[in-house]
């Protein structure tokens, strides 16, 4: 079996390349190190759609940051993931910080982002009176948006299954070998045949480019961490919250996210573990200090989780193009902010140049797009009551603290790409994301999960391979 | 005949309902689980019903003693309340679908839930093995399922000691508790025989810094902290452990209660109640550990009859005295006295902020001393109760409780 | 052999010291009852759950109808390992007659079924 295509990642941008791809007649296979999507950048990250000011104008940042945003907005009503563009705010407290705002909205202009304006302390403090009264300015831009990061790169990864993607999970990559025509790609213990590859590796995209000889670009992980708070919170601001950005990155924003909470960071400590995602007291303590700086009344008291991501920062731009070793291996390498954004143009871009390489891009008649998601609390009463009608799961609820029905969950569980872990049904369905963090729903959709699964309490594991919650049963004679 | 639908079928629940029927009420009962008795169902260890039934009963029989007088009562169970406002609630359940209940009185009963890792803030990585008590005691009791090896506790309140002896007797070991404070605030019967039953040592003062694994935890991080109650740099060592149960404290469950527009006390996280339990807005009436959370279930049977009872027979408005906490008191229920009401005598319930051994709690309407009465024994991790005649109460604005220590 | 316990019969929670059948630091003679005894043979409730089938619960809660001696609890438990219960069962039926030989029955703690 020889594929025309084998993506080597399944973050957002792998998700994307394979929802692409999924257009055409071709034979796809999108393999993942882990067990599901999303797992890695993708799924810890400040989940904004940018406007795209700042970008270095002529970048393939700025390029893919502009067309992203354009195609963000239909994209997400067509897959029924949750998009706002809300609009952002890039705070300056004094006369350099007001110098770079210029400096940002003069790029902007170039970038071709429309509707930026730059305002003064009064209009800045209009739009958000909860801001520190000595803010000096704004850079306004009103196409800044928020998105649902994980649920994007899944709904895309749905659709490309449901029209022939193949996925293989807990497939790491081990070993890539060059041949005439094409490559050898072995991952977890398969080895595939396939023309062209698709390098979306994200902070460990340099060693899959190492592995045909590539040497071109070296990934530093960057590891951020975030505080969510609940969402009491969520209404403090209106508009995505920036600081002026630094040789570090983008800085700590301050935003509610597309559930209603509050999001709070990141910051950017480069480190050299690949997979360390621990939100340590400095990081989280350097990030609460900072956002004070922005909104002073920020509750810090409502926090519900912390977490922390790695951004993999490569090149100061994207690396997006055919490696200098082989042209039918495309690198989509460094992928750091705005990856997410520029996630749909990025996987155009792949797709033209593996029809460069050789491939025939056809479009499919038969491609199915689209997808919709139900969700049961945002629907009107006389249709949750509809639906328990039809379907007795509906009318009852799992997770109390974002009303999630064991329909909803029976949902993920038979549609394309289903969960097998707790976290994997959180991931989808909003479970656990509450304000008791699956204190309560947790045991119920581990119940769900067993009984739907057919294996054992003690098999479900929360997340990643080994993370099982339960070790068997109590009474067992050799404990 | 008075329609009152009651929200949770836990001990309050339970007491509320049989109170409102004995006096004239239809009841309609609703609860979340498939089964009557809320988290007494996995509080499988026993200490309840001292004061009520002058016995030494588990949690489920409690429980049983409330389910097996339910008759003529309406009972819905797998049911979730979605909604209530101005006496309509509702609610879904797979059989009956969605539904909405108008009734005459609505009685809040809901219950608290765990604060959480995130509320606490501990660093590190996110494995599986950290718990909340509550969950960990549904995985074990309920579930029947082992949930870990080697385990440290964060918290040192009776449900992180009970579940200390829990762990324990179910074969596995238990490396530590923690607990913040330089006190515990778990009941010294717990001390002994959660703790030292099993030589399980107590780090006063101490806490949790660090979480450690990357899918499953493999060990934590404990510091002492300082006056400040911040870890002090330096004193950090390591404790390997699977499991990591965080008995961090108990939030009433109000989100019912905040999305009808219900006032709530800042102080308690729960409803604003007269001493009837009716809280501000007329009709809606509140018991138990939503209110206020309580350690002793005995207790909370008591303020769910109260509710059953007014609820049941409605209460015209009135004139009434505040009542809010003042200095060495956290907090107290009921925030509002009735001038006119059933009981000559009201009690109020509260916590002082800190450990006392001798003092005198004193009640007073601005400068007036109103009321002082002698106490020994004092801490934030029992609950006192101060009866004051409710006469006397009419005769302020506002009564505030202190607590003065002895010097 | 000099022991020291904390009494646990009232909130005082004394700091008592037990030697050679001697109690001193008792703050009342009920604490001195209650130190001699958990030197001499201390006792304890043991409460607990077993497998249950023929419901949907899994697990049966079931205590010790009196206490038995502190240093039984582990062996009962293991006793208790091997007793599954099939519903339907009411609260106070009789799980485990003579737990580790003690004379003390193991009992429902619920009804189920």
């Amino acid at each position: 079996m020889r594929y025309d295509c084998i993506i080597i990642g399944g973050g957002v941008i792998g998700c994307a390349t394979a929802y692409t791809l999924a257009h055409c007649q071709l034979r796809t296979l999108l393999v993942e190190a882990e067990n599901d999507v999303a797992m890695g950048t993708t799924r810890a990250n400040s989940a904004i759609v940018h406007a795209g000011y700042d970008a270095i104008p002529g970048s393939a940042m700025a390029r893919t940051n502009i067309r992203g945003n354009e195609l963000m907005e239909s994209l997400c009503r067509r897959l029924d993931v949750r998009f706002e563009r809300i609009g952002s705010l890039v705070l300056g407290f004094s006369e350099d910080d007001l110098s770079t705002l210029k400096k940002l909205y003069e790029r902007g202009i170039k970038n071709g982002v429309r509707g930026l304006a730059l305002l003064d302390r009064e209009q800045t403090l209009e739009k958000e009176p909860n801001l520190a009264a000595n803010v000096t300015g704004s850079l306004y831009a009103p196409t800044t948006g928020i998105v649902d990061p994980w649920g994007l790169a899944l709904a895309m990864a749905q659709v490309a299954a449901r029209n022939g993607v193949e996925f293989a999970f807990s497939s790491p990559v081990t070993a890539i070998t060059r041949k005439e025509n094409g490559f050898f790609v072995t991952a977890g213990g398969q080895t595939y045949d396939t023309r062209t590859v698709v390098n979306a590796a994200g902070v460990y995209s340099d060693i899959i480019h190492g592995m045909i000889g590539g040497d071109s670009f070296h990934i530093t992980p960057d590891r951020g961490a975030y505080y969510v708070l609940d969402k009491s919170q969520g209404k403090l601001v209106s508009h995505v919250i920036f600081q002026c950005p630094t040789e570090k990155g983008k800085g700590v924003l301050v935003s509610s996210t597309v559930h209603g909470n509050l999001i709070v960071g990141p910051d950017a400590v480069p480190q050299t573990d690949r997979a360390d995602v621990a939100a340590t007291a400095e990081s989280l303590d350097y990030i609460r200090r900072t956002a004070l700086l922005s909104v002073p009344g920020i509750n810090f008291r409502e926090n519900i989780r912390n977490f922390a991501g790695i951004r993999a920062r490569g090149t100061p731009d994207f690396i997006i193009g055919p490696s200098p070793v082989d042209p039918r291996f495309i690198n989509l390498a460094g992928i750091q902010s705005p990856g997410l954004t520029a996630a749909p143009a990025i996987a155009q871009e792949a797709a033209a140049w593996l029809r460069m390489a050789g491939l025939k891009l056809e479009e499919r008649d038969d491609f199915i797009d689209g997808r919709t998601h139900i969700e049961f609390r945002r629907q009107p009463r006389e249709v949750q009551a509809r639906m328990i009608r039809e379907n007795p799961a509906y009318g009852r609820v799992i997770c109390r603290c974002e009303t999630i029905t064991e329909g909803e969950i029976l949902d993920a569980l038979h549609a394309p790409l289903p969960p097998r872990t707790v976290d994997g049904v959180k991931r989808r369905c909003g479970t656990g994301m509450g304000r008791c963090q699956g204190g309560f729903c947790g045991p119920r959709v581990h119940e769900i999960l067993a009984r739907e699964l057919g294996v054992a309490m003690w098999e479900i594991e929360k997340d990643r391979p080994g993370s099982q919650i339960a070790l068997g049963e109590t009474k067992e004679a050799d404990v | 005949m008075r329609n009152v639908t009651i929200i949770g079928a836990g001990p309050a629940g339970l007491a509320a309902a049989i109170a409102a029927r004995d006096a004239g009420a239809h009841v309609l009962l609703l609860e979340r689980a498939k089964e009557l008795g809320g988290i007494l169902n996995q509080c499988i260890h026993n200490g309840f019903g001292l004061y009520r039934f002058r016995e030494e009963l588990t949690g489920p029989e409690y429980a049983g003693r409330f389910i097996d007088g339910l008759h003529d009562i309406d009972i819905r169970t797998d049911t979730m309340v979605l909604e209530i406002s101005s006496g309509s609630v509702t609610a879904v359940n797979p059989k009956d679908g969605l539904f909405t209940v108008t009734s005459d009185a609505v009685i809040l009963a809901m219950g608290c839930r765990e604060r959480t890792r995130g509320a606490i803030g501990v660093p590190g990585d996110r494995p599986a093995g950290v718990f909340t008590a509550g969950a960990a005691q549904r995985y074990m009791n309920i579930e029947g399922l082992r949930i870990g090896k080697r385990a440290v506790i964060l918290g040192s309140g009776d449900i992180g000691l009970i579940m200390a002896r829990r762990m324990t007797l179910e074969g596995a070991e238990v490396a530590a508790c923690v607990e913040l404070m330089p006190y515990s605030s778990g009941l010294n019967r717990n001390i002994v025989q959660c703790l030292h039953d099993f030589d399980i040592p107590l780090y006063l003062s101490h806490t949790v810094t660090r979480i450690i694994g990357r899918s499953r935890l493999e060990a934590v991080e404990v510091a002492e902290v300082g006056p400040d109650r911040k870890p002090v740099p330096g004193t950090e060592f390591r404790i390997d452990c699977d499991t990591l149960l965080l008995s961090v404290g108990l939030i009433p469950e109000n989100e019912l209660t905040r999305a009808a527009g219900i006032a709530i006390d800042p102080h308690t996280n729960g409803p604003v109640v007269y001493d009837d339990m009716e809280t501000t807005q007329k009709g809606v009436y509140a018991c138990g550990n939503v209110v206020q959370v309580h350690d002793l279930v005995d207790f909370v049977s008591d303020e769910g009859e109260r509710a059953g009872r007014a609820a049941a027979s409605g209460q015209p408005e009135g004139a009434y005295t505040e009542v809010q906490p003042g200095s060495g008191v956290g907090y107290v229920v009921p925030q509002r006295i009735r001038h006119e009401g059933a009981e000559d005598t009201v009690t109020l319930f509260f916590r002082v902020r800190k450990p006392c051994r001798k003092g005198s709690l004193v009640v007073y309407d601005g400068e007036r001393e109103v009321l002082r009465k002698k106490r020994l024994y004092m801490t934030p991790g029992e609950m006192e109760k101060l009866p004051i005649s409710r006469e006397l109460a009419s005769t302020a604005e506002t009564l505030t409780v202190t607590m003065e220590e002895d010097t | 052999m000099k022991q020291e316990l904390i009494c646990i019969v009232c909130p005082s929670g004394c700091r008592i010291t037990v030697e050679d059948g001697q109690v001193t630091d008792n703050g009342c003679k009920r604490g001195e009852v209650y130190a001699l005894k958990e030197v001499t043979n201390p006792t304890r409730v043991l409460t607990t759950t077993v497998r249950l089938t023929g419901a949907e619960p899994v697990r049966l809660p079931v205590k010790t109808e009196r206490d038995i001696p502190k240093g039984l609890l582990f062996s009962a438990m293991r006793q208790l390992d091997a007793v599954t219960v099939a519903a339907p069962v009411r609260r106070g039926d009789v799980v485990l007659r003579d737990v580790c030989g003690t004379g003390v029955s193991v009992i429902a703690c619920r009804d189920v079924g």
